[in-house]
């Protein structure tokens, strides 16, 4: 990529964050402004418009890795994998975000900070799985064989998804009704969309932004091993 | 198909020879496996009661922490030797090294529990159940579930930088689904399986079993080529 055509998708790119963000402030206050006060919870509901996004926005985030982790071992090209870990790392932010407003959320209405209910468990076990991932990421140096290895871990990793899911809640029956615009009064349901579709824009801001660093990341690699191997592109070069 | 079998039987047979000429490898582990088991202990405090209602979880945990140094060994001894290439080198499909690395894997760790399990009996006063039979397949599907997530991963963690590390954390959350069914089941058998519920357990680890069994035979190529 030329110089002058990667300042132009940096400034796409900061507008695109510049906008995500403007979006969620509004959603987030349209949602406050226009929603009642919960019969149960009062003004302590307004949370759920920040976990319940985090949480949507989560699970689509992990599906990217996994769609991009097969296309890579499909077809090998080194975009997907970035692509991969572009989306593996916001996944994980926004996994770590909604367990923390999930706790947060937790201590006022249920009395405790965490419980093993088999939607927190599975929560947790999914963010320390991504985890495990981008360690692995950080571990291995040789660019070939990190991609197709994180590949494989990110491939299972999807695999095990819905089962950790289930076998939770097979595990234990309690299971709290959760927030979804199912279980909602309306005067809810439109914020909570409005504001899932803010958080969104803000996941393709992440996802983009993080994967034109890892881009440059790569180049800088590219560059060094030149300058290694004698500062004219290897052998051949 | 045959050569294949052939294969992984002198996959097996050279692993648990090394091993059976060294035997530091299973005296390490398995006493690994019985200092979790009395730490546990510990933790728990000396009450009957709460020990043999935490037996069948410290009694997996032990096994899950004395495994994952078994695992890491297993490529550990071919990459010393530079004896990894080598074996990619000959022909034959790779799946075949997966499986023979699995079985002598599998074999360790059942010599490992065999020193491992009578010891949990004892220290948590656990009394021989009626349904010992059934508890000795769910030890031996848990073993499976949890050998071939192990087999894996360490091709994985053995070839990185920081390997002691990596393994526990790539390994514990796949295992999550195959400790819980193993865990649950175990418990229910060890109380004699008063409310019948051992059965859905074992079915649920067995389709476990297989899914990960076919998931990691097949991505096992992509991890080992390079």
């Amino acid at each position: 990529m030329s110089t002058s055509a990667r300042a132009g998708t940096r400034a796409r790119g900061l507008w695109l964050g510049v906008g995500a963000f403007a979006l969620v402030a509004a959603a987030q206050a349209w949602a406050i402004a226009s929603s009642p006060a919960d019969r149960d919870m009062a003004h302590l509901q307004k949370i759920m418009y920040v976990h319940v996004p985090a949480a949507w926005n989560m699970m689509i985030a992990f599906f990217v890795v996994a769609i991009a982790s097969l296309r890579y071992l499909w077809k090998g090209q080194e975009r997907d994998d970035l692509l991969a870990a572009s989306a593996a790392e916001s996944g994980t932010i926004l996994t770590g975000l909604t367990l923390v407003l999930g706790m947060i959320w937790a201590k006022p209405t249920w009395g405790i900070w965490w419980t093993w209910d088999p939607r927190l468990t599975s929560t947790a076990v999914l963010f320390f799985l991504y985890v495990g991932y981008l360690i692995l990421r950080a571990f291995v140096d040789d660019p070939d064989r990190r991609a197709q290895w994180s590949a494989a871990v990110g491939l299972l990793g999807a695999l095990n998804v819905p089962i950790v899911y289930m076998s939770v809640r097979w595990w234990r029956t309690l299971h709290q009704v959760q927030s979804s615009p199912q279980t909602l009064d309306s005067s809810f349901t439109v914020g909570l969309r409005l504001n899932a579709i803010a958080m969104m824009v803000v996941l393709v801001f992440f996802i983009r932004h993080r994967y034109e660093t890892a881009r440059m990341e790569r180049e800088a690699e590219l560059l060094q091993e030149r300058a290694a191997l004698g500062g004219r592109g290897g052998i051949n070069g | 198909m045959r050569d294949e079998g052939r294969r992984i039987l002198a996959i097996v047979w050279k692993d648990l020879t090394t091993e059976r000429r060294s035997k530091a490898g299973i005296n390490a582990v398995a006493f690994m496996g019985i200092l979790v088991l009395l730490l546990f202990g510990f933790a728990v405090g000396p009450d009957t009661n709460t020990l043999r209602a935490a037996a069948a979880g410290a009694l997996w945990l032990a096994i899950l922490f004395s495994g994952v140094l078994a695992f890491n060994r297993s490529y550990q001894l071919e990459l010393d030797g530079g004896a990894l290439e080598s074996l990619l080198l000959y022909p034959g499909a790779r799946w075949a090294i997966f499986i023979g690395k699995l079985i002598a894997n599998l074999v360790f760790v059942l010599i490992v529990e065999a020193i491992v399990i009578p010891v949990a009996f004892i220290l948590y006063q656990v009394a021989l159940p009626p349904g010992w039979a059934t508890l000795l397949a769910v030890t031996l599907l848990g073993t499976i579930g949890f050998v071939t997530l192990g087999t894996f991963y360490s091709a994985m963690s053995s070839r990185s930088r920081a390997r002691e590390v990596l393994l526990p954390l790539l390994l514990f959350p796949m295992l999550i689904p195959v400790l819980l069914a193993a865990v649950e089941a175990s418990t229910s058998l060890m109380g004699g399986d008063p409310m019948r519920e051992a059965g859905a357990w074992v079915r649920l680890l067995g389709a476990f079993d297989i899914i990960f069994l076919v998931a990691t035979t097949l991505a096992f190529e992509y991890v080992i080529e390079v």
